[in-house]
Order: structure tokens, then sequence, then C-alpha cells
């Protein structure tokens, strides 16, 4: 197959600026193209945060609505993948705000690799306990840092903050996380 | 909290949840979203509006509230 040049690149590139252009001026075709270019990935990154595949698709779409009633303020010389990510990510926190004690752990994403057999059940109910009772920011911050492994700058330009707040909400959840712990009589 | 036990808290986290696989979509979901447009937004019902007016409500009267409330947010 032969590669891709740099002016086929260029092509590509202006093709997506120009995509991008009729976004911002209201144009709904040109809001299928980016809603079917994007809507695996947005769905991707919220279901890492939210954990139900039921409810990041509800999400996805909730937040390609708001992304197409704000087409007017995306400024195209910024890319649309970000832009959404970050609007994708302020969704899934609220839902976890909303659903602080049924977030799904094991029971639906996870089903297909159990988790570590070894952990004693005592020991893995109050993890989940004490899991599910993190805060929701807290939370976010550790589902993507410590069991998603994203990156704290990736992180930090989803969710709209400087890496330090990151790496202080994540030292913040682990902490909180061996509070609950220790409460619930386990001393990891 | 030692770094000891920053660690042994982390591997035990991650012994129990686990990272999600992504199978991708189960379908293209624009169908649902040209639904969605013609719904147009959603409004907060009545409760929603009482339930924020008796929050504001019981922050006045009891400031010292104030700090867990933002916690939790």
């Amino acid at each position: 197959m032969k590669p891709a040049g740099p002016a086929a690149g260029k092509r590509e590139w202006s093709k997506l600026v120009e995509l991008l252009e009729r976004f911002a001026r209201g144009d709904l075709e040109a809001f299928e193209a980016l809603f079917q270019q994007f809507q695996g990935e947005v769905y991707g990154w919220v279901l890492r945060i939210v954990r139900d595949r039921g409810a990041a698709e509800d999400l996805t779409i909730e937040t390609f609505w708001r992304i197409y009633r704000a087409h007017a303020r995306f400024d195209p010389s910024r890319g649309f993948g970000p832009w959404a990510r970050r609007i994708a990510s302020n969704l899934a926190v609220d839902y976890l705000k909303r659903a602080r004690s049924e977030l799904p752990l094991v029971e639906d994403c996870l089903a297909a690799r159990p988790p570590d057999a070894a952990l004693r059940r005592e020991l893995r109910d109050g993890i989940e306990l004490a899991f599910r009772s993190l805060p929701a920011k807290l939370k976010v911050v550790a589902i993507l840092g410590l069991v998603e492994e994203r990156s704290q700058e990736e992180i930090a330009e989803a969710l709209g903050m400087s890496v330090g707040a990151v790496k202080s909400r994540m030292f913040r959840a682990v902490r909180a996380l061996r509070r609950s712990l220790v409460r619930l009589g386990i001393e990891p | 909290m030692n770094e000891h036990e920053r660690e042994r808290t982390i591997e035990l986290l991650k012994g129990v949840v686990r990272p999600v696989e992504d199978g991708g979509l189960s379908g293209d979901l624009w169908p649902r979203m040209l639904r969605r447009m013609e719904e147009g937004p959603m409004r907060v019902p009545w409760f929603d509006w009482a339930l924020a007016g008796l929050v504001v409500l019981l922050l006045l009267l009891y400031p010292g509230l104030i700090p867990r409330v933002l916690y939790h947010l």
C-alpha cells in the first residue's frame, strides 16, 4: 500500500478544518459527520468513568446534544476531540455524583475479567464500599489515574484542571480510601 | 500515610476495580441523537427547584454545613 504523503495529510487536515467551520456555523450535516467520527471515542472515554454501558451511551448522546447547542461558541482553530472530551467528562462526573452508591464496579463491564480471586471476599467488599463512598471528584481521578492508568496530563485536560490538582486529588483519593478501609476494620 | 501504605492501598484498589474493556458501541447512536434533538432542552422539574431552595435555606440557617457540602460536590 502506498503511504499517504504530506500532501494527502494536508488535504485531510483542510477537510477537517472546513468541517469544523461548517459545524460552527450550525450546519447539521457537518455535525453528523463529526458525530460519526467522534461518537466511539466519546463513548469509550465516558464508559471508563461511569463503568456502565447504558449510562455511557446516554451520556454520549447528552454530550453531543450540548456540543450541538454550543456550536456558535466553538472555535474551529482548537481541536474538536479535546472539547468533546471536556464536556463528556463534566457530564460523567455529574452522573457519578447522582449515582454515587450504584456505580457498578464488577457486575457490568468487568464480567469478562473477574477481580483478583486471591482477595478475600470481606476485603473486596470493603474496598468496593470504600471506593463507592468516595466523592465524585476524587473517584473520577482515581478511576482514570489509578485504574485506567491514564496520564495526569490527559486527565487534567479532560477535567479542565492543572496537573498539580490532579496529583493532589489522586493523593486525597488514596488517603480517603485508606481511611475508609481502616474505619471498616480492614488494615491494608 | 507512608509510601508503602499508599502503594498497598493502590494495589488493593486495582485488585478489585479493573480497567473497563471497551468493546465499542453496540450500534450507531445517530438515530437516538436525532430523537434527542427533536426533544429539545430538558426542563428542570419544579420539585428540583424546590429542593435547591431548601438546600440554600438550610445552608443559610446552618453555615457550618457549607464546608461539608463543598467537599462532597
